[in-house]
């Protein structure tokens, strides 16, 4: 449980950090914030980055800033942040209640909402969030800025959009209007593990009817996504038992549900029944 | 004894032991460290049952900072680890070697050992040794056919056979007949402190040293001079603090042996600390065991035989507790109940798979989960309820103690003393079973699925046959009492302490209590099977008794009056009526005690004195355990809504420690209910070797548990009248939460298996409904 040995570098602006990562990233280095999971990777050597760029004395990074309607994240802003109420809106609420199943507290003190998008877990509630909200990733490089839609972003297992030499510095999430419901439920064998499955809803009501419906699964499939065909069956209707449970059937047909050992991809896909129609059932 | 204003015994008096553990001062295996040590990294086998045909050092070897590098032929000297109690020649085949020769059985065995001057250059340098090997098949299930361990043995290296009757018989006449199919998953004792082991060879005394101990130092002691071909004398065992033993932690490992050959070899200090990885993988495994057990009943729901054959996967090898669970298993499987007619047949069988050994209540934690689980079938065939058909069953106060010619850890089971019943009353009284019995039918008619769980159950405790301990008592007062019990974080100071002051009248924060030290103390049996409260004790009671007649005695010519009418108080011996309350202090009477003292006249210089007890059997708590979960029945998830354990312990010296010790069990036996598993693929692969895939239960997941202390029968087999507390917490855990999820269920002995998964959980609600 010693890590390999690996150059470590502490970067302390964007600019320096992406200049290491032009030179390093081809050579396998890799982006050290949280380290929640990096570091365990290493220390079981699963992970054996030569070199490791510290991003944490990046003080521009650590910013949490609300403008035009649009929260940005900074790549050093940590889970806990959205433990208190610092956020506004419905979108504040949506994250206080999400933050809750994220591991434990201490490990949200240290763990990055970014390292969560750019780690790409299946089960992260994060890129379950970003991927419901139609969030965007921002990457910089040498070469540029991207800024990437969530839908493109993720791609497989803890596989992403993003290239060798780019970093996270920041994900946006819209500021929900006022009226917005959402709900979120995951279920875990304890509390604080990698969710077996979850379900992210959000909703509007116009003359008592559903719009802007968004329903998006994560844990089931090799990274999350919002589900169309859920989606339009709640789409105009009016929120209640039955359509939830249709949507829930909807959700529970569309996804191609991962398998592992202990997890068939029956139980996913059941689960995922369960969980979209309680989410649906929660929001509020 | 003179009675005192108010018993210490009986108080739930602070730990002694906590100050340097909770300022961080305490010493673990991993603060112990030697100048100039060199640091050991294992390199282990990635098959899980393979012909080892070539392990290449050279690279390792070239790394600066590497010391050496050992296999199998470096270590040609060393036998095999042998059994603690002694040889078995029928067993030897089956023992593991400290390095890999020839073949590798299991993944995690350990194939080479790196010595190096830092603890990454030793890893570095372990990930440059290659294994080449010729894979082969897998041994995954105990339970099929056995296949050839190597030429002319079978991975059935014994099967352990109790029982007695005529169960033939028994069946021809038996009104009802009941079978089962049941199996425990694989799982283990994983301590918040991993195995340590810090090898040290003293030249300068000639006196092989071993640090991190845990357990059983003195045996280990004997054990390891028998390897070595040392005298006792010149090897030591030194326990620091031990952040948990659960039965795996202080057996003899082949890192041990390393350690200590290394020291002696290389001319250098050696400490090895084991990573969580390598604990899942490599300390000892236990409890998978698949029963095919078969009950005879009357016409009344009474047992009249149990046919049992079991398959016991005992993983690659056999270690240092030979076939003890086994056995254990067999003789304790009938728990509370009348059984006239017995038979078990205990396949021993190896696998592919990490070794297996005793972990905290082994043997019954098994049993209770197969014996309760047939009660409950029993009662859903007779239409019965759950209680009724134990309250048939139970052996009855009238009949203690009650004799069973079964044996159980090398001991005849003689069931000392207990009121089955009476405990039963108390604990459905407590819990308001029939309340709760009623809402949670009421509630599965109203959908929910929600079940309530009884498991009875016997524990065993206080294994002797014998243990000493001395007491001394210093100039300035403070006492020593040096024992050789062992203390795995259990609160053994604390209690051993408390026992002592009460026959000698002292403050038990004036005692110090030495353990786990064989340089202090010849003898000592250590802590497991639950024997250290008993046994060590008993032994301290006994040493502080002569040790109390000894200073009333000095006292009683100082004061001039006769030793009948002083007693000691507060650390003073005084006149026991009261008067003169001055008194002289104990340090004082120990000064009178000094070999040059003119006032100590013919006695033993010293108020110290040495107290043996012993003992012919073990003796028998005994447990209820009640609880009420429902399921969600969209996940499968199993929520605990009430939890209760009553557990009868005949007289518990510190309440406190002793609702520690049951609550901590508890949470244990709640992972091998419905979390924790070592789980292994086709090919032997280990699945479960971090907390991600080994799932211990958490805070959030362990309910509030309700402890009934009751000390209705005390023991007969000891002065004292304790039985131990150790292991009571968990022994029922399994079995109780198997009741109660079947229950909710609808109670159709559906559940034959633990950990109940939500997954499983899930399919058996689904394929309900539709």
């Amino acid at each position: 449980m010693k890590p390999a040995s690996f150059s470590y570098h502490a970067p302390t602006s964007v600019d320096e950090a992406v200049a290491l990562l032009a030179e390093f990233g081809p050579q396998d280095g890799r982006v050290l914030a949280g380290g929640q999971s990096l570091v365990p990777t290493m220390a079981f050597r699963m992970a054996r980055p030569p070199h490791l760029i510290d991003i944490n004395g990046i003080a521009e990074l650590a910013a949490l800033t609300v403008s035009a309607g649009v929260i940005t994240i900074g790549a050093c802003v940590r889970h806990a942040a959205f433990d208190s109420d610092i956020l506004p809106g419905r979108t504040g609420d949506l994250l206080r209640k999400v933050v809750q199943n994220i591991a434990h507290y201490p490990i949200r003190t240290r763990g990055t909402f970014c390292g969560s998008v750019a780690n790409a877990d299946p089960a992260s509630e994060w890129c379950c969030v970003t991927a419901a909200l139609d969030g965007i990733v921002v990457l910089r490089s040498q070469r540029g800025v991207r800024r990437v839609p969530a839908a493109e972003f993720y791609q497989g297992v803890m596989a992403t959009a993003v290239e060798e030499d780019e970093l996270v510095v920041a994900a946006e999430l819209p500021m929900l209007a006022d009226d917005t419901r959402t709900g979120f439920v995951e279920f875990s064998r304890r509390k604080g593990d990698f969710a077996i499955a979850m379900a992210l809803v959000t909703y509007r009501l116009e003359n008592g009817a559903m719009i802007e419906p968004s329903v998006a699964i994560g844990g089931a499939e090799s990274h999350p996504r919002r589900l169309r065909e859920a989606e339009d069956v709640l789409r105009g209707q009016k929120p209640g038992g039955a359509v939830f449970a249709a949507a829930a059937e909807a959700a529970a047909a569309a996804i191609d549900p991962m398998a592992d050992f202990n997890n068939t991809a029956a139980y996913r896909r059941g689960l995922v029944r369960t969980l979209t129609q309680r989410a649906l059932e929660s929001a509020e | 004894m003179t009675a005192e204003p108010a018993s210490i015994i009986g108080a739930s008096v602070e730990r002694l032991e906590d100050r340097p553990l909770v300022t961080g001062r305490g010493r673990f295996a991993g603060d112990v460290s030697f100048v100039h040590q060199l640091h050991m990294r294992i390199v282990r086998s990635a098959y899980a049952h393979a012909r080892l045909k070539a392990v290449a050092t050279e690279a390792a070897r070239a790394l600066p900072g590497v010391v050496a590098v050992w296999t199998a032929d470096d270590i040609a000297d060393l036998s095999p680890i042998d059994f603690r109690e002694g040889p078995n020649e029928k067993l030897a085949p089956f023992r593991q070697p400290v390095l890999a020769r020839e073949y590798v059985r299991y993944a995690g065995e350990p194939v080479a050992a790196v010595f190096a001057t830092d603890p990454y250059i030793a890893e570095d340098a372990a990930d440059l040794v290659t294994i080449e090997a010729d894979e082969l098949d897998a041994v995954i299930d105990a339970s099929i056919p056995a296949s050839e361990f190597t030429a002319g043995l079978t991975t059935e290296p014994t099967v352990c056979r109790q029982g007695y009757g005529d169960v033939a018989a028994a069946f021809r006449e038996a009104a009802n007949v009941i079978d089962m199919d049941l199996s425990v998953g694989r799982h283990s004792g994983v301590p918040l402190e991993t195995r340590g082991a810090i090898g040290h060879y003293d030249a300068a005394r000639d006196v092989l040293e071993l640090h991190g101990a845990a357990k059983v130092p003195h045996k280990n002691r004997e054990a390891m001079a028998r390897m070595f071909g040392r005298s006792t004398a010149g090897v030591h065992l030194y326990e620091g603090h031990v952040g948990g033993g659960f039965g795996v932690r202080g057996e003899i490992y082949p890192e041990d042996i390393l350690v200590l050959v290394a020291a002696m070899r290389l001319g250098r200090p050696v400490k090895w600390l084991e990573d969580r990885r390598e604990h899942m993988i490599a300390a000892n495994h236990s409890r998978q065991q698949r029963h095919r057990i078969r009950a005879a009943v009357d016409a009344q729901g009474r047992l009249i035989g149990i046919d049992d054959a079991f398959f016991h996967d005992q993983g690659a090898y056999i270690r240092t507790h030979g076939t003890r669970v086994a056995d254990t298993a067999c003789g304790i499987l009938p728990g509370p109940y009348r059984l006239p007619h017995y038979r078990v047949d205990a396949h021993f069988r190896l696998t592919n798979k990490t070794p297996a050994a005793t972990y905290r209540s082994p043997g019954r934690y098994e049993t209770n989960f197969v014996r309760e689980r047939l009660m409950d079938a029993i009662a859903l065939k007779l239409g019965l309820s759950r209680i009724e058909v134990r309250r048939r069953n139970l052996v009855s106060p009238e009949e203690m103690p009650y004799e069973r010619p079964l044996v159980a850890l090398g001991d005849e089971v003689v069931l000392d003393s207990g009121d089955y019943e009476g405990l039963l009353n108390k604990a459905l009284e407590r819990c308001e079973w029939d309340r709760l019995e009623r809402e949670a039918a009421e509630r599965r008619k109203a959908g929910e699925y929600v079940g309530l769980g009884l498991a009875m159950y016997v524990e065993k405790s206080g294994l002797g046959p014998i243990d000493g301990a001395r007491v001394n008592v210093h100039t300035n007062g403070d006492v020593e009492v040096i024992t050789g019990g062992a203390s795995v974080g259990q609160g053994f100071e604390t209690v051993i302490a408390q026992v002592c002051a009460e026959t000698l009248g002292t403050d038990y924060r004036r005692i110090r209590v030495v353990h786990g030290r064989t340089d202090r103390i010849e003898y000592g049996i250590g802590a497991h099977a639950t024997r250290a409260t008993v046994m060590t004790a008993n032994a301290t009671a006994v040493a502080a008794g002569k040790v109390r007649a000894k200073a009333l005695d000095m006292a009683a010519q100082l004061l001039q009056t006769e030793p009948s009418k002083l007693t000691i108080r507060d650390g003073r011996v005084v006149n026991s009526d009261g008067s003169d309350s001055a008194g002289m202090p104990l340090g004082d009477l120990a000064h009178h005690l000094r070999p040059l003292s003119s006032t100590r006249g013919e006695r033993e210089p010293g108020l110290a004195a040495e107290g043996w007890f012993t003992t012919s059997h073990m003796t028998y708590p005994y447990g209820v355990q009640v609880a009420l979960v429902k399921i969600d029945p969209g996940t499968g998830g199993v929520h605990i809504e009430k939890m209760l354990i009553a557990f009868d312990i005949g007289r518990a010296i510190n309440p406190m420690l002793v609702r520690g010790q049951l609550v901590g069990g508890f949470a244990q036996g709640l992972g091998g209910a419905l979390f924790e598993e070592f789980q292994y693929d086709e090919r032997g692969q280990p699945l479960s070797v971090t907390f991600a895939d080994y799932l211990m239960p958490t805070a959030h997941e362990v309910p509030e548990v309700d402890v009934l202390i009751a000390e209705d029968a005390a023991s007969t087999t000891n002065p004292l009248g304790i039985k131990g507390a150790g292991e009571g917490g968990i022994a029922a855990v399994g079995a109780v939460i198997a009741s109660a999820v079947d229950d909710a269920l609808g109670g159709k002995g559906l559940i034959t298996q633990i950990p109940i998964t939500p997954q499983a959980l899930k399919a058996i609600i689904d394929g309900q409904k539709s």
